[in-house]
């Protein structure tokens, strides 16, 4: 390598590492990378952490954040798995959440998800449940607010699946988390 | 056995059996969107079971790794709840175990992400926001098919009666429990059982069901390694290639 390693050009080339799953964002947009050290002249050490505990893309994706670098020219790379704080989709960037759109994935519609109702006690009167379970979700393909939710799981634990009412399209949407 | 590796064991063991349990319906669900949600459910329980193995193993220091806990113990040496090991039955019996189960860890996990113990406690942090999902699917489903047709709910009731004396082994506290609280990492038993109560029979009543008395007789003996024979024939098939082919790889 020409110039001394810095921890923000390391930001910058996981910028391009993919997320397997969802190949237009990328590990940084998710939020998965949680800090980059420079231990020296050519080494440092990535903390990432697991998005689902369960999560079959965490080994790909430490595989790639790995060989992202190595091919970069970092002769050492040091993962670390962090868990806490807890991943939350609080930490999708904004750029994050409007590559998923276009991408025809409907983005987190809140911030972190709504316990409230869960607890003992904590349904007002005359509320059903499933009324308060699903968040309103705004549909990928034509903007409309007027969708339903199909099931709570989709094709990967991150994801539900929903449908829209108006332009009669099924859509992924990244639950919030 | 210390205390606390056997207290870790227990938590990996609820969550492995369960998944494994989920995982025997994955292609066989009722309905596509059941089909995915049981086996998300059971991904999320097996990477839950991945953190606690893990650390059990490392504070034992036998060089025992995730693996070789989940596929080298027979029976006996599994900790978890009877409840986890009961048969899918049809889809009562499986959702009504699933909100029993999910009530359970919903708050202990949340408990347990402000014990003494710092890696516990991030473990738990990671698994609340999944516990608290399946928590809300499991009781919604109880109450569409309590509140359901005259079929539904009588399948659903009989499941509830079926599975309760199962429910009693989560507050029966034995010398590692207690060892547990004592260190405070493990929360109170009365305290568990109360908010397991509450809203038990908060989703019970919203599904129209009775609650059979929580005073009824329980079955006890998982935590301590006596199991039903439901989970001999689980375990033959979940680590039937590590037993045919000791220490396989890929």
């Amino acid at each position: 390598m020409d110039t001394q390693l810095s921890a923000a050009q390391v930001w910058t080339w996981l910028n391009d590492v993919p997320d397997p799953e969802i190949p237009v964002i990328s590990v940084v947009d998710l939020g998965i990378v949680r800090g980059v050290q420079v231990t020296g002249d050519s080494a440092c050490t990535v903390t990432i952490t697991p998005t689902y505990s369960g999560c079959p893309a965490m080994q790909v994706i430490a595989d790639a954040v790995t060989s992202a670098l190595k091919e970069r020219g970092v002769q050492q790379v040091e993962l670390l798995t962090q868990l806490s704080p807890a991943w939350t989709t609080d930490w999708m960037s904004e750029s994050g959440k409007a590559k998923l759109k276009g991408y025809g994935i409907a983005p987190p519609a809140q911030q972190v998800i709504d316990i409230s109702a869960l607890r003992a006690g904590g349904l007002a009167a005359g509320v059903k449940r499933h009324a308060i379970a699903a968040p309103k979700v705004a549909c990928p393909h034509c903007g409309s607010g007027h969708t339903e939710l199909t099931s709570q799981f989709g094709s990967t634990p991150c994801k539900a699946l929903y449908k829209c009412l108006d332009c009669r399209e099924p859509f992924d949407y990244f639950k919030c988390h | 056995m210390d205390a606390k590796v056997n207290y870790l064991l227990r938590q990996g063991d609820n969550a492995l059996i369960l998944s494994q349990r989920l995982s025997e319906l994955c292609g066989k669900g009722p309905a596509l969107e059941e089909d995915m949600a049981l086996t998300n459910v059971a991904l999320d329980l097996l990477g839950q079971t991945r953190m606690w193995y893990t650390y059990a193993g490392e504070l034992e220091g036998q060089g025992r790794d995730e693996d070789r806990i989940a596929y080298h113990r027979d029976a006996h040496d599994f900790k978890n709840c009877l409840l986890v090991e009961q048969n899918n039955g049809n889809y009562a019996d499986t959702m009504v175990r699933q909100f029993f189960f999910d009530t359970w860890h919903y708050f202990l996990i949340g408990a347990l992400t402000k014990c003494s113990d710092q890696r516990i406690a991030e473990i738990a942090e990671k698994s609340l926001k999944e516990v608290t999902y399946h928590l809300r699917r499991s009781g919604d489903l109880v109450v569409r098919m309590g509140d359901g047709t005259e079929i539904s709910h009588a399948k659903t009731q009989a499941a509830v009666n079926e599975l309760w004396p199962y429910t009693g082994e989560f507050f029966n506290y034995d010398d590692v429990d207690r060892a547990m609280v004592d260190a405070g990492i493990a929360p109170a038993a009365d305290e568990l059982r109360a908010q397991w109560l509450a809203h038990v029979s908060d989703i019970l009543a919203e599904a129209t069901l009775t609650m059979p008395s929580p005073d009824a007789w329980m079955q006890k003996g998982g935590k301590q390694g006596r199991h039903t024979e439901h989970l001999g024939y689980l375990l033959a098939e979940m680590q039937f290639l590590q037993r045919a082919y000791p220490g396989a790889q890929w």
